[in-house]
């Protein structure tokens, strides 16, 4: 430690030297003369593209520009004004054009970009078109809720994290009627392997009970326990324990 | 004064030591239980090479027993019979008696060194492209006038001419030996466990010596928590492979799966069955809420329910010898206890002494003890093996800082327990003695658990 401390005293002291340098330097000198007006140049589009310029219905697709000396872009179908330089997502259904007008005190430039949206595919089942973002939802937005050793009941602080849950798994079941969660209850490693599966069972059921009771469809939320056959850590800690006593959502199979 | 206790300590050392010596070779490891002493048979012909695994078998089992006192063989005489033919009659006169026994001499058997109360000869032989024994044993007594009376029995044994042929005539022999002290034999019996040495959780089964294991499950799920019937054909356990933990019933002998039909429920597991092997008692959810205990037929209809305690009701285990009652474990005093009740679920009791965490149950055959695992007050998962006289609540305690001890199950002749112990590190199937002593363990590859111990097929 002590010497440490010492091998460190002379770089601090080195970079106090430096650092009164810098101040010193920041001392303005007397400052130029001020630049003359710009000139009113027209308005430069340098570039203004679509990418991907083809997509399938449905598919998102952007936009990027680059204007210079503008006061002004505008681009239309419903985008409006933006700044000089961006980027913006797009979702067209079909192929469109986009037409970007830069204007300023030189004058206007316009530049055109075009999507090529492709014959949609043949539709797709419900289900299929927004389980990404459902099973993105799941498994982000559905929290685990923990429980106390040997116990089935959802303690208060678990009580905020049940009602996101149950906010989360509506908008779920909104967006795919057809989705069904499995609630799976899980168990630290230390009580009986049998016990184990009865209490999993409870854990699960006491969060479906609670996700019931703030509105979610029952007939939405199947239960199954592991008891402590599918730990997600081994240690022996409290810190695993804990982790592992817990009511876990997953798509059903 | 240090001095004196110093010295007066180191005396008492010696003393000990000196009394120690002078009684090797009469230690009773089961006192007041009689001493046997078995030769090592030899072996003619092909036999010569099998004959090892034969006399290590029947060594290992009378050593094991709690029934006899095994005479180490390192005191036995140079010289040993091997055929009746071979002994002498008559008692040597205590005025000649030779500083070592005379081998052949059937009552010298009865002399200190050996002490042995009993001697068990033979030998064994090729005949026929079977692996043969001829087996005998003897009452070394002094006051039996004639070898014709001294004959206990002498039988013949035949098996295939292999090391597991072997193994089985030693294990048949040293049964034979045990039965004359009140020993049921366990030749015959298997263990059923789980093994997870296939990557997942699958039902296995093996003789009760840990030989020829053998798989019966093949699902690569979660399947576990087994048990037999007491007629030996059926074992049961619960999997996974269908989604939620459900009942399956097997038949022992030809691997085929049994009809059983599932009550709709989140849960349904560990089967118990009645002594007649016709019905069954498990757990299910069928009734919403905890697990209860239903009562039903071995294919699963006929439900009746037994319990309606609100609390969790897991692992009955019905009585073997009266199959009116049985015991479980219950969430209804709080954390998991042994409890006893009706097989109408009523008359409930607590059995287990009510702290720390009690689970597992399993009857003595002659229904007058249980075993379980207890957390006793050690720490939350610190669970050893313990048994209990129901009649008075006396507890015993068998296993101690040997890792964590689970799922006793008591051997058929009500002298072995097979348990699952962490102690080398992951969970293995280990026997000992009712009595904690003679642990050995069964298994190795991979990790075992929930060893049950099944009848002989009647």
């Amino acid at each position: 430690m002590t010497k440490c401390r010492a091998s460190l005293l002379p770089i601090f002291v080195t970079l106090l030297v430096f650092a009164a340098a810098c101040h010193k330097k920041a001392v303005p000198p007397p400052p130029p003369a001020p630049p003359p007006p710009a000139p009113e140049n027209k308005p430069v589009i340098n570039y203004f593209t679509a990418e991907p310029t083809t997509i399938s219905s449905g598919e998102p697709a952007s936009l990027r520009w680059s204007v210079t000396d503008a006061n002004n872009v505008q681009i239309d179908n419903g985008i409006g004004q933006v700044s000089p330089n961006g980027r913006r997502a797009i979702y067209p259904t079909a192929t469109t054009t986009y037409h970007m007008t830069a204007s300023g005190p030189g004058g206007t430039a316009e530049a055109d970009a075009t999507v090529t949206v492709s014959t949609p595919p043949p539709p797709q089942p419900v289900r299929s078109q927004p389980a990404t973002t459902v099973q993105d939802i799941l498994a982000h937005q559905v929290q685990d809720i923990h429980f106390d050793y040997d116990k089935s009941d959802i303690r208060p602080e678990d009580q905020s994290i049940l009602q996101a849950d149950a906010n989360a798994l509506k908008t779920i079941f909104s967006m795919d009627p057809n989705f069904i969660v499995q609630i799976e209850g899980n168990c630290d490693e230390r009580g009986s392997a049998e016990y184990n599966l009865a209490l999993g069972d409870r854990r699960a059921q006491a969060a479906r009970d609670g996700l019931v009771a703030l509105g979610v469809p029952a007939d939405k939320l199947h239960t199954i326990s592991y008891g402590k056959e599918r730990p997600i850590c081994v240690e022996a800690s409290e810190e695993c324990y804990a982790r592992n006593r817990r009511a876990h959502f997953a798509a059903a199979q | 004064m240090r001095t004196l206790i110093t010295s007066l300590l180191l005396l008492s050392a010696f003393g000990w030591l000196f009394a120690r010596q002078q009684v090797v070779g009469t230690i009773e490891k089961n006192p007041g239980k009689p001493h046997v002493a078995a030769t090592d048979f030899r072996g003619a012909g092909a036999a010569a090479g099998l004959v090892g695994d034969f006399n290590s078998t029947v060594a290992s089992d009378l050593q094991n027993s709690p029934l006899i006192n095994f005479v180490p063989k390192t005191l036995y005489p140079l010289q040993v019979p091997q055929q009746p033919s071979d002994l002498i009659a008559g008692v040597t006169q205590p005025s000649v008696r030779p500083t070592n026994p005379v081998g052949n001499r059937l009552t010298d058997w009865s002399l200190p060194s050996i002490t042995a109360n009993f001697l068990g000869m033979g030998y064994s032989a090729e005949d026929h492209g079977m692996f043969v024994v001829f087996g005998w044993l003897y009452s070394t007594s002094p006051t039996i006038p004639a070898l014709q009376q001294a004959q206990v029995f002498g039988k013949v044994y035949t098996a295939p001419l292999t090391r597991e042929g072997a193994i089985d005539a030693g294990h048949r022999y040293a049964a034979d030996i045990l039965a004359q002290f009140g020993g049921k034999s366990l030749v015959g019996t298997r263990i059923v466990f789980v093994s997870n040495r296939t990557g997942s959780k699958e039902i296995w089964v093996m003789n009760w010596d840990g030989t020829d294991q053998r798989q019966l499950t093949r699902y690569g799920s979660i399947s576990t928590f087994p048990s037999a019937s007491p007629d030996g054909h059926i074992v049961a356990f619960t999997t996974y492979a269908n989604g939620y933990p459900a009942i399956q019933m097997m038949s022992l002998d030809s691997g085929r799966r049994l009809t059983f039909y599932n009550q709709r429920a989140s849960m349904n597991a560990f089967v118990t069955f009645t002594p007649d092997s016709k019905r069954i008692i498990f757990s299910s959810t069928a009734g919403w809420g905890p697990a209860q205990l239903y009562m039903a037929n071995v294919n699963g209809s006929g439900l009746r329910r037994i319990t309606s305690s609100g609390a969790i009701e897991v692992e009955a285990k019905i009585n073997p010898k009266t199959g009116t009652d049985l015991v479980d474990v219950s969430g209804r005093g709080g954390l998991p206890q042994v409890y006893h009740m009706n097989l109408d679920g009523a008359d409930i009791q607590r059995l287990s002494p009510g702290t720390g965490e009690a689970t597992n149950p399993s009857w003595s055959p002659g229904g007058d003890h249980i075993a379980f695992a207890w957390t006793k007050g050690f720490e939350p998962g610190n669970y050893n093996i313990f048994i209990m006289d129901v009649a008075s609540r006396q507890v015993t305690q068998l296993t101690a800082n040997e890792g964590r001890n689970e799922n006793p199950t008591w051997a058929p002749d009500g002298a072995h327990i097979v348990y699952a112990s962490t102690r080398g590190g992951r969970s293995q199937i280990w026997v000992m003695n009712a009595d904690g002593t003679n642990k050995h363990e069964l298994t190795q590859v991979g990790s075992n658990e929930k060893p049950v111990w099944v009848n002989a097929e009647q």
